[in-house]
């Protein structure tokens, strides 16, 4: 597997620029997240035909934001004068919890929502529970509700020690 | 859509037979994801609890995503300039190439459950041998896909096991939709012509050879969940053919009506 798609220090400046673009483009069902935080973004450069590059990644097959996200990141580029931009779109391989960042992780505890945990080790387990603590108190006294949540992204749990329903952003 | 290097190895224009049977091949996938994702959200607001509403939601929402995928790429094998909405909704019935299996009504909860867990099974099998063959394209969306369908398969095999390991009422009702639906399973891994070419081509697995391993994880599921497995049949079922049961074009006049009806509308 290919390595994270976050910002690093060796990449040329002007990729850097579009980088920091990107990282200004909010994820529309979660807000507090730029689509560089969750990891979508796989690569910006200038390719051979002179044009820049920004190439996407879906999180889940059918979540309904993916066409959103390629629309704002398209109105961003265009704004910052990058109109002839190739938008392209990856597949291979596919995204995984794994590619949010550390900051990302950070700031969804802070809005409210579990990071990504350890994965479920059972392939049959749907019972099984991944230890998730709460983000409200840290608990680990924690249950969930249901595997599926407001989006493809989230599982619904609840903290037995405050007493507080919040989200889990599940590993995938 | 794509990504560099260009995407299939194999580009259109070779062999004009092994192209068609391309292009079947993936309206089979597509159909099938698509036909039981229309199915699953027929459950929307009516789940037995809000939470395997939701899920049943977030299935279909995947499925159809992965039939968006797989329609676009068919459309594009098939060289005619049909994309993924005239694919789903400009085709009849005879032109669908899903499963029997998938366009099978809901019944009971239970029944829903077997027939995902029976589809999630196969899909498992097919995905993940689909994602090392050499057609690139196809790979990586049997990639993307296999990892949904792994928590399909935990949804639906965790719920076989609870109804089916649950209350006499449950094991009942359970058994009797995997009696009813199990004699669409020999088309799972029963090849056609389609599968024969594009497997000496390389280009898609031996379903034969996937039967056993199929085979071997049906049993340890039923096993979990206290349920018989019902006795093979011969296989009429030739949905992958285009002759479906009574039930496709039902689900078809629903699913297309607004964009037959209202032709080129959109959000």
């Amino acid at each position: 597997m290919s390595a994270v798609a976050a910002p690093s220090t060796d990449r040329a400046p002007f990729e850097q620029q579009v980088w920091q673009l990107l990282a200004t483009v909010p994820d529309p069902e979660i807000p507090v997240l730029s689509i560089v935080d969750l990891g979508i973004v796989r690569h910006v450069r200038q390719g051979e035909d002179g044009q820049l590059h920004v190439a996407l990644t879906p999180t889940y097959s059918g979540c309904p934001a993916t066409d959103v996200i390629r629309r704002m990141v398209r109105a961003a580029l265009d704004r910052a004068g990058h109109g002839e931009a190739v938008l392209e779109e990856v597949l291979s391989p596919p995204w995984t919890s794994e590619w949010l960042t550390p900051e990302g992780c950070a700031k969804l505890r802070a809005f409210g929502i579990a990071p990504p945990a350890q994965p479920v080790g059972s392939p049959r387990g749907l019972w099984h529970q991944t230890p998730v603590s709460c983000p409200r108190c840290a608990s680990d006294a924690t249950e969930r509700l249901s595997e599926f949540g407001s989006t493809p992204c989230k599982a619904h749990y609840r903290c037995t020690a405050c007493g507080e329903p919040f989200d889990y952003f599940k590993c995938h | 859509m794509s990504t560099t290097p260009a995407p299939a190895i194999l580009p259109r224009g070779g062999d004009p037979a092994l192209d068609e049977a391309r292009c079947r091949y993936v309206l089979r996938l597509a159909d099938t994801s698509l036909v039981l994702g229309q199915r699953l959200s027929e459950w929307i607001g009516h789940g037995p609890a809000l939470e395997e509403d939701l899920g049943l939601a977030n299935l279909a929402l995947d499925l159809i995503g992965q039939a968006r995928l797989l329609l676009t790429y068919a459309g594009e094998l098939e060289g005619r300039g049909r994309d993924e909405d005239a694919l789903a909704f400009l085709r009849d019935a005879p032109e669908f190439l899903n499963l029997t299996l998938a366009e099978q009504p809901n019944g009971d909860f239970g029944q829903t459950i077997v027939r995902q867990w029976l589809i999630d099974t196969w899909q498992l099998e097919i995905y993940q041998a689909l994602s090392v063959l050499p057609d690139t394209r196809l790979a990586a969306i049997a990639a993307k896909a296999l990892r949904e369908t792994r928590y399909h398969y935990r949804f639906s095999c965790g719920w076989l096991v609870r109804l089916g390991d649950g209350t006499e009422e449950s094991q009942r009702r359970v058994q009797r939709a995997l009696d009813d639906l199990w004699r669409f399973t020999p088309e799972l891994f029963t090849p056609d012509d389609v599968d024969e070419r594009l497997s000496l081509a390389g280009l898609a697995p031996a379903l034969r050879e996937l039967a056993p391993q199929w085979s071997l994880r049906v049993a340890e599921d039923l096993a979990a969940a206290r349920l018989q497995r019902p006795p093979d049949r011969p296989h009429p079922w030739q949905g992958k053919r285009g002759v479906h049961s009574e039930h496709l074009g039902h689900l078809l006049s629903v699913m297309q009506h607004l964009p037959r009806t209202y032709p080129g509308a959109h959000w």
